[in-house]
């Protein structure tokens, strides 16, 4: 094991805070800036359920309960720093949603920590659904539809800053956001980390060694709320706005595809999650309306073919490149790439097709554009041509999959002969 | 007495329809240790299905056609999405089943829009069947009870009379031995899985009328159906039975009523107004929390017996 303050992981986190601090610098406009701070918040709250799912194996559908109540505390606090009754610097208003979402997490977790696996996955969908219904019947709290509006730019600007720019903003988050990484990495290096890694393998062995696995579960479960109310309380500052969306299960459902897609068995996997799925969604959305289904068969082809996620994909190629085997895999990836697009590409043909036919029929008519193409998507035409390309590309892709294959066991081959050497 | 009688008659009909759909989850749960996140989706599906079947052929039809293509879809499912990710562990078999919900929405969103589709009560079934008191009860409530009670008798006859029902219990509890005895156990699991989203297919053709065919109607259904199963105990048919009762219930005869804590405190004596203290919380009616009863039993079931109702295992 490395020691905790091995010079490779000095660099490392130092590379992490000087890249934090110069990003705004070179992606100056608005939008890189504001979608930045959407990364920050997403990458801490992928990072603390992470802490549940990967390091201690409980998959929960309810980790937005956390997040939104830690957020609502905080937007709550933060009209009372607004009208003067309460004396906190807005810096540390994220505060005030880590202990929101803490609290929140003894109350909860006493109950679902109790079970593991599959039980709890279900009862923390159940508690999630119930917070999400009260949401609405307690609207002075919650705001009902609207949710509860705030501003940030109150109380005493401390040394010049009072965050009505973006950029403090966005440095406000990153300093968080960097603090959170460290103590949720110094947390992976402590006892109550590693027991929670054990009591992941093997509960029953775990309580062998004289641990109590619920316990462990339950510690872990309400310091992972407290980053996860850290970063609701952060989102308040952000969109100064917090609707009853953020404690819903669309937002639980999120953060599990962005730990999940990132790879849960690392600790950079979630950071890497959260960073793709932040941009594909804002990138993603502006140019369709079919976007959460892409985003659905993207999930769906990582779970099938890479459960580890994208950092189980990077390590694997990484033995590859240190034994100096990747030029094995450039001809068979560029040949599945190939292929793979010639299939995403007849695929968003039929599924954009189909929007047009059946349900902006009305409003836009069948006359379409697509790839740089005028057609009519009433004809058959351009049917057959988008289907044609789907089975083409199937083929090849089914094609490249065994080249692909043919070249990782030459690979491993190769890897083993080097250190049978 | 007459508000009581068709009440009971309404949660009789929904509890009903909801074991169609907890039945079926958790016999898959107990046989794969699955728990299929889509499962209400097929539920949708169904109801999406028949609706499309009946513009072009009409209603009977539909109620063969739409769970058989359900049925399909599931054994698919089963045979190239869940077996392969088997190997990954229970974990990658949830999400799968997770992200195979959201694609379903996804493609119901695409293909008949986010608004509730016309999908009505055949005219053949569209009278009143019987009156209690001034109330005309709908004759097509009578044909969901009639459905659901036959549907659930065929399905006990199947897992306690014939050779296939005996083999799916044997494999319940031990696949291997199962196997040894040269029954294949991997295409039984599949016949499970594409027997409970015919179920469910079926509980959402004849649902999808009564109620309303929209694309949330799987996830306001499917966590209910969660509910149930937690509540009934995790594996139990007979605990699935009971809760789906209780809970259709619960959820019938609390939209009903309009007291609230408020109501009882003033009839205490004590007076609210809006300065109290909680006054929000007194006036929340029974009908308006009717959303968040069947999540507090199921909470509260949880506190006092962890595995459920009638279950035999916990966690």
């Amino acid at each position: 094991m490395t020691p905790i303050l091995h010079w490779k992981r000095l660099a490392l986190w130092s590379g992490a805070a000087a890249l934090m601090i110069v990003l705004p610098l070179v992606f100056s406009q608005s939008f890189a800036i504001s979608m930045m701070s959407q990364m920050g918040i997403a990458i801490m709250f992928a990072l603390s359920y992470n802490m549940l799912l990967g390091q201690t194996g409980m998959l929960s559908f309810g980790h937005a309960v956390y997040f939104g109540l830690g957020a609502f505390f905080s937007a709550h606090a933060l009209n009372m720093i607004g009208a003067g009754t309460l004396g906190l610097p807005v810096t540390l208003l994220p505060l005030i949603g880590g202990a929101a979402g803490l609290a929140f997490g003894v109350i909860f977790g006493y109950v679902t920590t109790k079970h593991s696996g599959t039980p709890f996955a279900m009862i923390s969908l159940g508690i999630a659904e119930m917070v999400a219904a009260c949401s609405l019947m307690f609207p002075s709290f919650f705001g009902g539809e609207g949710g509860i509006s705030t501003n940030r730019v109150v109380g005493e600007a401390v040394m010049g800053i009072d965050y009505s720019s973006a950029r403090e903003v966005y440095y406000l988050i990153a300093g968080w956001c960097f603090v959170c990484m460290i103590a949720m990495f110094a947390l992976t290096q402590t006892p109550l980390g590693r027991m929670a890694n054990a009591v992941r393998d093997n509960a029953e062995r775990a309580r062998f060694v004289g641990y109590n696995p619920t316990r462990v579960r339950y510690m872990m479960l309400m310091l992972s709320s407290f980053f996860a109310g850290i970063a609701g309380g952060l989102a308040v500052v952000n969109y100064e706005l917090v609707t009853s969306e953020s404690v819903g299960v669309v937002t639980s459902g999120n953060v599990l595809l962005m730990a999940f897609i990132g790879g849960v068995g690392h600790f950079f996997g979630p950071i890497i999650g959260a960073i793709l799925v932040t941009f594909m969604q804002s990138a993603l959305s502006n140019y369709t309306l079919a976007w959460l289904l892409y985003f659905g068969l993207f999930f769906l082809v990582m779970i099938l073919f890479a459960p580890g996620g994208i950092a189980s994909l990077v390590t694997l190629h990484k033995h590859a490149w240190h034994a100096g085997q990747m030029k094995r895999l450039v001809a068979p990836y560029i040949a599945a790439g190939a292929s793979g697009f010639v299939l995403l590409l007849g695929l968003i043909g039929v599924v954009e097709m189909t929007y047009q036919v059946e349900t902006k029929k009305e409003q836009a008519g069948t006359l379409m554009n697509l790839f740089g193409f005028a057609f009519d998507a009433s004809t058959a035409q351009p049917w057959i041509v988008a289907i044609a390309t789907m089975a083409a590309g199937s083929l090849l892709l089914w094609g490249a999959s065994r080249l692909v294959r043919a070249g990782w066991h030459d690979v491993t081959v190769a890897i083993n002969a080097q250190r049978g050497a | 007495m007459e508000f009581f009688l068709v009440t009971t008659l309404n949660s009789l009909s929904y509890g009903l329809l909801l074991f169609m759909l907890s039945s079926g989850l958790t016999l898959i749960f107990s046989m794969m240790g699955v728990l299929n996140f889509a499962h209400a989706s097929f539920y949708m599906l169904g109801a999406y299905f028949a609706y499309q079947t009946s513009t072009y052929l009409g209603f009977w039809p539909a109620l063969v056609i739409a769970p058989l293509a359900v049925a399909f879809l599931g054994a698919l499912t089963e045979r190239y999405g869940l077996r392969t990710v088997h190997r990954y562990g229970h974990v990658a078999e949830l999400l799968f089943t997770f992200g195979l919900a959201y694609i379903i929405e996804e493609f119901v969103h695409l293909l008949w829009g986010r608004a509730p589709v016309e999908y009505k009560i055949p005219e053949i079934l569209d009278f009143s069947a019987f009156s209690i008191f001034s109330t005309q009860y709908p004759a097509y409530r009578v044909f969901m009870m009639l459905m659901s009670v036959g549907m659930l008798a065929c399905l006990y006859l199947v897992l306690t009379r014939t050779r296939i029902g005996l083999i799916i219990q044997a494999s319940l509890t031990h696949p291997e031995m199962v196997e040894a005895l040269g029954h294949n156990v991997p295409s039984v699991f599949m016949t499970v899985f594409a027997g409970g989203a015919a179920l469910a297919g079926l509980a959402g053709v004849i649902g999808g009328n009564a109620f309303v065919t929209e694309p949330g109607m799987a996830a306001s259904v499917g966590t209910i159906v969660f509910v149930v199963v937690v509540f009934g105990g995790m594996g139990s048919l007979a605990g699935a039975f009971i809760a789906s009762l209780i809970i259709g219930a619960v959820q019938t005869f609390s939209v009903a009523f309009d007291y609230s804590l408020a109501t009882l405190l003033t009839g205490l004596g004590v007076q609210l107004n809006t300065e109290s203290a909680w006054y929000e919380l007194w006036k929340v009616t029974i009908a308006q929390a009717a959303p968040v009863l069947p999540y507090i039993l199921m909470v509260l079931m949880l506190i006092v017996r962890p595995k459920g109702l009638m279950g035999t295992r916990e966690g």
